[in-house]
């Protein structure tokens, strides 16, 4: 029997735990796509990864998995030092690329990926259960029984991300949800990534566009074109210079002229 | 095998199971189709139908080289040959950016076109035409214990790896976050089905193989809601189809394994029709 990891972990976060990630750099056939990130990532923090389209963002994410070839490190260091190494990953995909008309119900997506008992032939109680109790902090429970491919877009985001949390991961890893969502589903998206990260032991790195919702949800931001070329909280890096050139979009001007930021303070700039 | 032939004669005393033929190659039914029922699932979700076609086409080439080196019976050739192309596949597909389908293509095609080639070099292909459309009742009893051994082989794979298989079919990046290798995955299903397609291939037929791997997962997908009653579904339909083929070809005097692909075809649009009356 596995102990109950979310037990142990769920409540407050300790923002003590670090996740490292050093001199990452990804290039793929002779282009050069990202080059020497440097990140520090807190438990607790909600992550926001901004910056320009071809810029690197899902690169990183996807190195960060192991999906591609990259040079660099990436350390978890654990606050009472029990545990370092590779951190545990979490990891919640964009959209899934199987067709609708595939017979898996949520309940087999969880099963398949908890445990070894062919989900043709049996569910284990003990898993259903924590499937069910994973998606009802998401108030996604009514889903357990239901085809993922007739799911909607908001109601396969909830199940994905209860999904990830199972187990508990140290670092989680998640796109902006694209299409098919409006900006009341956009905002009830950030409110339950920050309800996340307020409620779990973990940190989230999100790849963001909403420059809006940015700015009123994340903790810190990270201006991503390349390499790290800024990063702070959102005031911070909404307020640099180089950044607001960069991408002097529609966007970027509704986000800054719609709020006062406070003075900038200790922008780290490479 | 005696048992076997025993309990057929008390339990269907019927005149289609008399023959020694008949009763074999209802016992082969009995241990293919599932198989067939079972790898099907995946096909159709990885969209691989392409591909186990191009496998099936590939016994082509097999049996030439079977024949260049002078091999009595081509099966070993075959499989080697469909395992190496299986595995061709996989490795370009991941290292160049063109188009599945495309390289699927080129592939099916140089593998065809070199056994035709080789084969019918003085003008002797006729004699490799069973191979086409697939002779059910010669099964011998020595082979159907092959089939045997097979069937046992697929099940302890499909439990042991189906979970992952599912997992990687549904998301690549899903499940690589969870530890999976996609790769080896991918190469162990394509070896599998490789294998399973070219041992039955002279019962079934290389024109119509394809079809018994497909069109049963298709149609269990037009009824079931999830993983278990796909399977369920899927190897019931395997069967019946297998079953009613077996006995309709033995009255009607036609090819065993095309009879059987007609009658799944039949499923399959009864299952359609359920789809679009109550789905």
């Amino acid at each position: 029997m596995m102990p109950d990891v979310r037990g142990l972990r769920q409540g407050k976060a300790c923002g003590l735990c670090c996740t490292r990630i050093e001199n990452f750099s990804v290039t793929l056939n002779h282009v050069e796509i990202l080059r020497n990130v440097n990140l520090h990532i807190h438990c607790g923090e909600l992550t926001a990864l901004i910056g320009p389209n071809g810029g690197g963002k899902t690169t990183l994410l996807r190195a960060m998995l192991d999906e591609i070839p990259h040079r660099g490190n990436i350390r978890f260091l654990d606050a009472k030092g029990h545990r370092s190494g590779k951190p545990l990953i979490g990891y919640v995909p964009q959209r899934l690329n199987f067709d609708s008309g595939a017979p898996v119900s949520v309940r087999d997506l969880f099963a398949a990926s908890r445990s070894r008992i062919p989900v043709w032939f049996a569910h284990s109680h003990r898993l259903v259960q924590q499937a069910r109790d994973g998606l009802a902090h998401f108030q996604a429970e009514k889903l357990l029984n239901r085809r993922v491919g007739d799911l909607s877009g908001g109601e396969l985001q909830r199940v994905l991300m209860a999904l990830a949390l199972e187990p508990l991961p140290d670092l989680l890893l998640m796109d902006e949800p694209v299409a098919g969502v409006d900006h009341k589903g956009m905002e009830l998206f950030y409110r339950l990534v920050a309800d996340l990260r307020q409620h779990y032991d973990l940190a989230v790195i999100l790849v963001s566009h909403d420059l809006d919702l940015v700015a009123r949800y994340a903790d810190r931001v990270v201006y991503l074109n390349k390499t790290v070329q800024c990063t702070g909280k959102p005031a911070e890096v909404f307020e640099n210079r180089n950044v607001v050139q960069a991408l002097s979009v529609g966007q970027w001007d509704a986000a800054l002229v719609n709020r006062q930021f406070p003075q900038n303070g200790g922008v780290t700039q490479q | 095998m005696t048992f076997w032939h025993v309990v057929i004669q008390h339990i269907l005393p019927f005149e289609w199971a008399q023959p020694m033929f008949m009763k074999n190659a209802l016992l082969a039914i009995l241990l293919l189709t599932p198989i067939f029922g079972l790898l099907g699932t995946m096909v159709v979700n990885w969209r691989m139908a392409f591909f186990s076609d191009a496998i099936g086409h590939s016994a082509l080439t097999g049996i030439a080289i079977g024949v260049i080196f002078g091999f009595a019976d081509p099966l070993w050739a075959m499989i080697i040959f469909a395992v190496v192309l299986a595995i061709a596949i996989s490795l370009v597909r991941n290292l160049t950016n063109a188009a599945t389908d495309t390289i699927i293509g080129v592939f099916s095609a140089a593998a065809v076109a070199l056994g035709i080639v080789i084969l019918s070099q003085g003008g002797g292909f006729a004699k490799y035409s069973r191979f086409l459309i697939g002779d059910f009742l010669s099964i011998s009893p020595r082979e159907v214990g092959l089939l045997a051994l097979v069937f046992c082989g697929v099940l302890i794979f499909w439990i042991v790896i189906y979970n992952r298989l599912l997992l990687v079919s549904i998301s690549p990046s899903l499940a690589r976050s969870r530890g999976i290798n996609i790769q080896k995955m991918e190469i162990v299903f394509t070896v599998v089905m490789a294998v399973i397609v070219t041992v039955s291939i002279q019962w079934v037929g290389i024109l119509i193989i394809n079809s018994l791997l497909v069109i049963p997962a298709a149609a269990a997908r037009n009824i079931a809601n999830d993983v278990r009653q796909y399977h369920i579904v899927s190897v019931l339909i395997t069967l019946l189809a297998g079953i009613t083929g077996l006995i309709g070809s033995y009255y009607w005097g036609t090819a065993t394994g095309a009879t059987i692909v007609l009658f799944a075809v039949f499923i399959y649009l009864l299952t359609l029709f359920c789809r679009f009356r109550f789905g």
